[in-house]
């Protein structure tokens, strides 16, 4: 369970990036951040896995205030994942995979067999694409071995900002696919950053709608489905459907 | 008992290797030919009338070189001329003081100051002369400066010497000049016109080899208008002390080299092409002084191929010195420019005040911060390494810095929140793939050592520069390529050689 307590960031140059956010995240679901850029969404992300401290307010990570756990050990609890997959250039695929079981001391025969078992479950073939460096991986692909990388040593929690923005539409929606099936069948407690609607609502169980640093509306796919049209989210299905 | 035993046998080992072990002597000299036939004429005379083994120092930069090396101790004496001692290392302005009131001044300031001895002098002065020639200064039978009054005459002056105060200014006043027309020109240009007439009258050096060459005759400074530069071995008085014998030795060169002499020594190394040790050899002989050294065949200096085969050895020797200077100053610059590079890149102010410190000291000319070495490490190793560092830290410190900044900014996010500490994203991330960069910075820094390292024979630091600064002060032009080749090979060698390990440290996955 994640907890966002009347969290505030104003950067020092006066900039208020986020006022006051209260979110919650149930244990095994997925909230999805929806809003344009600049409305706060990444910030939020990063304020749950300490990449960022709140100038004011409370994280809460199953019930403790974050800024008690060691940053380090709170981040290798994290699942991470970013746009463009960000895999280490100089790292081969499965390399990429193991990074967080190495900083965890893994051997080196545990962390083969287990980015083995992530591949397959990621939907990539280890003998092809285990020895192959990321300028050698599709997008889709390099994208794959960046969820890899995050469930590797599996986490409670994971983090996705724009995970799959940067690919063509077929590539996306069979990675979303992907994704569904992967969250019923691990049951991940998922914060996922997004500016696609389409995406929210495919994928999230509740949606948080951000502008301008506020949480202009919060609630289930269900019920933001049937909010009226002048609400925050009306107004971005709008959009969406007028296009 | 036992221990004590072997204790006192020890020390009779020692005291009977420090009795059995010759003394040691190093001769310096200044880099132009006069300097090192004669610091060649002092070595073999102390090699040959006295127990002690010498080194030989020749072709340091200049005035300030040798008086900080013999200062420091790291050679013992080389030859020197009073007026310099007066005017450039006692920075006296005494003006008119006769040649025995030049020497006195000096040796007395020596000695107390400097605890340095002036041996007796040579016999011969180098200062300035005016030259005609000898047919023409026959014909009108002039012999000294003040003869010149008699006819009005076409004076073609150095600019130099028409400008400093103890040239042509001076002169005039000394002396009533009949000056029909005086002109500046550059010293060849006026020995020419002195050989097709158009100038009677020029200056010129008195021990110049060229007064030969051209038929010259110097005038005698009759008023004594020009000060004194006589030659002498200039020595540290402990050497007096070390080895006993020296003093007497030199005694006997005590007034036995004559201004002709000198020109003539001068003559057959720049023209003849004699090298200066069969030179000093030949003329120790001529003295009865027989020399020890036995200068190796009949002292003719060979074509390049065949000096460069004869000095095969001696090259590779001095190539392993070369590269033991290069490698040393570019592990030092690595040693502290990565480091120091990582930590800047970190900190935008440091990065600031560090890549300023290492360009300033890169734009400094390589022979001046070789010459700042001097009087904080002497001569030798020491500061020519700790110059070429200074060199070589720049192309570190800056590859570094720019590898590590121009990494993606997300891959560091990643990382972090990945979990990696700062060590780890430094080990993990920002090393390998600032490698290449950092490798092309080691490999600029390399091969600019390797050029910047010739220089370093100037301060007796050896490598591939000695037979370059040595063939230069003789104009021997083979010797120069015999240094000089061998320098841009093994330049060019560790360009690509590094190119190849530059290659290896790209990391697979960002190789094009």
């Amino acid at each position: 369970m994640i907890q966002l307590i009347s969290a505030s960031k104003t950067y020092p140059g006066g900039h208020r990036a986020l006022v006051e956010v209260d979110l919650l995240v149930e244990t095994g679901t997925t909230l999805a951040l929806l809003g344009t850029s600049g409305c706060g969404k990444t910030t939020t992300l990063r304020l749950i896995n300490r990449l960022i401290e709140p100038t004011s307010g409370e994280i809460r990570v199953d019930g403790r205030d974050v800024r008690e756990v060691d940053p380090i050990e709170l981040r290798r609890g994290i699942g991470y994942v970013v746009q463009e997959a960000g895999l280490f250039p100089h790292m081969t695929a499965a390399e990429n995979a193991e990074t967080v079981p190495k900083l965890l001391g893994w051997s080196a025969e545990q962390r083969r067999q287990r980015s083995a078992e992530l591949f397959a479950l990621v939907g990539l073939d280890f003998p092809v694409h285990g020895d192959r460096y990321p300028s050698q991986l599709s997008g889709g692909q390099r994208q794959r071995v960046g969820l890899a990388r995050a469930l590797a040593a599996d986490p409670p929690i994971v983090l996705m900002d724009e995970p799959f923005g940067a690919l063509d539409a077929i590539t996306r929606r069979q990675l979303q696919a992907q994704f569904q099936e992967l969250k019923a069948r691990l049951g991940k407690t998922v914060v996922l950053v997004t500016h696609d609607v389409d995406e929210a609502f495919r994928l999230a169980d509740r949606i948080a709608v951000l502008a301008d640093g506020r949480v202009t509306q919060v609630g289930s796919v269900a019920e933001l489905g049937e909010a009226p049209p002048d609400s925050p989210i009306g107004a971005l299905l709008g959009d969406r459907r007028a296009s | 008992m036992r221990r004590e035993l072997a204790l006192a046998l020890c020390a009779i080992a020692v005291a009977a290797a420090a009795a059995a072990a010759p003394p040691r002597v190093v001769v310096g000299s200044k880099a132009f030919t006069e300097n090192t036939i004669l610091a060649e004429i002092i070595a073999q005379t102390i090699e040959s009338q006295t127990a002690a083994t010498v080194e030989r120092r020749p072709n340091l930069a200049g005035t300030h070189v040798c008086f900080e090396a013999l200062r420091n101790g790291e050679i013992d004496i080389y030859p020197e001329y009073t007026g310099t001692g007066l005017r450039n290392i006692l920075a006296s302005q005494a003006s008119g003081l006769s040649r025995g009131a030049t020497y006195a001044t000096v040796a007395r300031a020596f000695a107390e100051r400097y605890a340095m001895e002036w041996l007796a002098p040579f016999g011969f002065d180098n200062s300035y002369v005016l030259l005609m020639r000898s047919s023409v200064a026959e014909r009108l039978s002039v012999r000294t400066i003040s003869d010149l009054s008699q006819y009005p005459l076409h004076f073609g002056m150095s600019h130099e010497f028409l400008r400093r105060p103890d040239g042509m200014p001076g002169l005039r006043a000394a002396y009533p000049l009949n000056e029909r027309e005086t002109s500046g020109l550059s010293h060849d240009l006026a020995y020419q016109g002195l050989q097709q007439g158009s100038i009677d009258v020029t200056d010129g050096y008195s021990t110049d080899a060229k007064i030969l060459t051209y038929e010259l005759v110097a005038l005698e400074d009759d008023r004594g208008f020009f000060p004194a530069y006589e030659a002498a071995p200039l020595m540290r008085r402990d050497l007096g002390e070390r080895v006993p014998g020296v003093e007497a030795a030199l005694r006997l060169l005590a007034g036995r080299i004559d201004a002709d002499a000198m020109r003539r020594l001068n003559h057959a190394v720049e023209v003849e092409r004699t090298t200066p040790a069969a030179t000093a050899t030949l003329f120790l002989q001529s003295l009865g002084i027989e020399s020890a050294a036995g200068a190796s065949g009949d002292g003719q200096r060979t074509g390049f191929l065949r000096l460069l085969y004869q000095r095969r050895w001696k090259t590779l020797d001095l190539a392993r010195r070369h590269l033991l200077l290069t490698g040393g100053a570019v592990v030092l610059a690595c040693l502290l420019g990565i480091p120091l590079g990582i930590a800047a890149s970190r900190n935008p102010r440091l990065a600031r005040a560090a890549l300023g410190l290492a360009g300033v000291l890169q734009t400094v000319p390589s022979i001046a911060l070789l010459a700042f070495m001097l009087p904080l490490f002497g001569i030798g190793v020491t500061p020519a390494l700790v110059a070429l560092f200074l060199y070589a830290l720049l192309p570190v410190l800056r590859n570094t810095i720019v590898g590590i900044q121009s990494i993606e900014e997300r891959l560091i996010d990643v990382g972090r929140g990945l979990g990696m500490r700062d060590s780890q994203i430094l080990r993990q991330i920002e090393l390998p793939l600032a490698a290449p960069v950092v490798m092309a910075g080691i490999r600029t820094a390399t091969v600019i050592s390797v050029g910047t390292a010739t220089l370093a024979a100037f301060i007796g630091a050896g490598g591939l520069g000695d037979p370059i600064v040595t063939g230069l002060s003789t104009t021997d032009y083979a010797l120069v390529l015999c240094g000089a080749l061998p320098a841009a090979a093994l330049a060019i060698a560790l360009d690509y050689a590094l190119g190849l390990v530059e290659r290896w440290t790209t990391p697979k996955g960002i190789r094009s």
